[in-house]
């Protein structure tokens, strides 16, 4: 008899994203085409647009301890929260020490790097005025080191960097741990403070790939024709992941579950993407699923509207859905949110799992002229679609270095 | 610069420091630390604030002075006064 690895489900969500605090606010602005994109003050480079996030850091954290620690720990501390208080876990009775933290990031440590140069800059760049708290601040693991901080969590707690294919990366790295038994329940996903580093910004600049639109809530257009870059977002969305036994054993409301995944590498640029191994690891996530391209009903779309990614991640979906998948609907969020980067993924795959149950599809929205070279069958435009029936959603997030990662979640049937 | 001046340019330090702090009836002669959660980062707060608001060093040898207000005030004024302050 073959090995059965043990069933991974969702028991919890927590997120912050640029249009909405909580999965509720999130779904509901995404059916209602409302986008979180706005004007952004970006030191050196003045007032740009981005996607900010509003959620209340006091709901969860001293003001000594927003003083003392980053955004992206700030932003990681209230998803945790959400993420726990969401699953009903009587956390009290959970030891502490199977807990484990896994964090998806993009980068981190720009923020509080460029912070510390702008500051000695007052000071003739005397190294002696340099902060102590900017080791903390910058280690790799600070947003996943802040959550065990908040919540007590003495197991691994660690973030992964897999630049835009983080948020998913986290997700599945969070499942092996759990397969693998080194832990029993998993806080994972991704975050980003990104818009807080003018780097980010300054380097999509460029690189010819940084998002205007004289109005913010249109500059992220994946897949239309006038579309001309990335809207850089900050965001955050943490899952609470558990075994299956042990959900079903407390009785906790299950999401979905995860059905496969695959992530692998282009190894072909440092930035542009590659269509086929895009293609390939779609379908290897497939056949981890031990699904069909046909049994998917709903594809997330990675696209962040750049002029080449579009065309060349549809070129991908198409090699892998072009033909004999009626019911897959196909749809981007980034088009609301803009790209929240590390976040990306762990948020986009949570602003379609209300799908499960409404079995309504959110649109890509600000496509006011289709690229025909984006024209793949199954796209969902600007208007939700009502469907018969989403039993697997498949989410898309790649990013740079050739990195791509596919998640599958299916509707939980016992 | 009066000791009670100098009192108030280190508790206007400690409450940006530790904001959460209800700072209204800090006893001068008794260790900070006994009265609030103050670790040694920040301590280090307060030596760099000093550095970057008045340009004061605080040798690490001397950092046993910033215990209470009263050592504060005790060790800080004539490094003030010296400053012309």
């Amino acid at each position: 008899m073959s090995f059965q690895p043990a069933r991974i489900v969702i028991t919890g969500i927590g997120l912050t994203a640029p249009n909405g605090n909580s999965l509720a606010e999130f779904r509901q602005n995404l059916l209602n085409g409302v986008a979180g994109v706005e004007p952004f003050d970006v030191r050196y480079m003045g007032r740009l647009i981005a996607g900010v996030c509003h959620f209340d850091p006091l709901r969860y954290q001293t003001r000594k301890g927003l003083r003392v620690g980053t955004r992206a720990g700030s932003i990681s501390i209230y998803c945790a929260h959400e993420a726990l208080k969401d699953s009903g876990l009587a956390f009290d009775s959970v030891p502490k020490d199977r807990v484990g933290i896994y964090v998806g990031c993009t980068e981190h440590g720009n923020v509080e790097t460029e912070n510390e140069i702008y500051a000695i800059s007052k000071f003739n760049y005397d190294t002696k005025y340099w902060s102590h708290y900017h080791n903390p601040r910058t280690v790799a693991n600070n947003p996943a080191g802040e959550i065990s901080l908040a919540l007590g969590i003495t197991g691994p707690a660690y973030t992964i960097g897999a630049a835009c294919a983080a948020g998913n990366v986290g997700l599945i790295h969070a499942a092996q741990m759990l397969r693998l038994g080194e832990v029993d329940v998993a806080f994972c996903g991704g975050v980003s403070e990104s818009i807080h580093t003018f780097g980010i910004f300054a380097g999509f600049k460029s690189q010819g790939a940084l998002a205007t639109h004289e109005d913010p809530k249109k500059a992220s257009r994946p897949f239309d024709k006038g579309r001309n870059g990335i809207v850089v977002s900050e965001g955050g969305c943490i899952y609470t992941l558990e075994r299956l036994d042990d959900a079903l054993a407390r009785g906790a409301k299950i999401y979905g579950e995860i059905a496969g995944y695959c992530v692998n590498s282009d190894a072909s640029d440092y930035v542009l993407p590659n269509p086929g191994r895009q293609a390939e690891c779609v379908k290897k996530a497939l056949v981890n699923a031990k699904l069909a391209a046909a049994d998917i009903h709903i594809v997330n779309t990675h696209a962040t509207a750049t002029p080449q990614g579009d065309i060349q991640e549809c070129e991908a979906i198409r090699s892998v859905f072009g033909q004999g998948c009626p019911d897959t609907s196909i749809n981007n969020t980034k088009s609301y949110i803009g790209h929240c980067m590390g976040a990306a993924g762990a948020l986009e795959l949570a602003g379609n799992l209300p799908s499960f149950d409404d079995l309504i599809v959110h649109p890509t929205i600000n496509v006011d002229d289709l690229d025909p070279l984006c024209a793949i069958d199954g796209l969902v435009l600007n208007t939700p679609k009502k469907v018969a029936k989403v039993d697997a959603i498949l989410n898309n997030s790649f990013g740079m270095l050739g990195i791509n990662s596919t998640l599958i979640v299916k509707r939980f049937v016992a | 610069m009066t000791k009670d001046a100098c009192k108030q340019i280190v508790l206007d330090i400690i409450a940006d420091i530790a904001p959460d702090e209800d700072l209204s009836n800090i006893k001068p002669d008794v260790r900070l630390r006994d009265q609030m959660q103050l670790d040694s980062m920040d301590f280090l707060d307060i030596v760099m604030e000093l550095r970057k608001q008045h340009g004061i060093e605080v040798p690490e040898a001397d950092y046993i002075h910033l215990a209470s207000l009263d050592s504060c005030a005790d060790y800080l004024t004539p490094k003030f006064e010296a400053l012309g302050k």
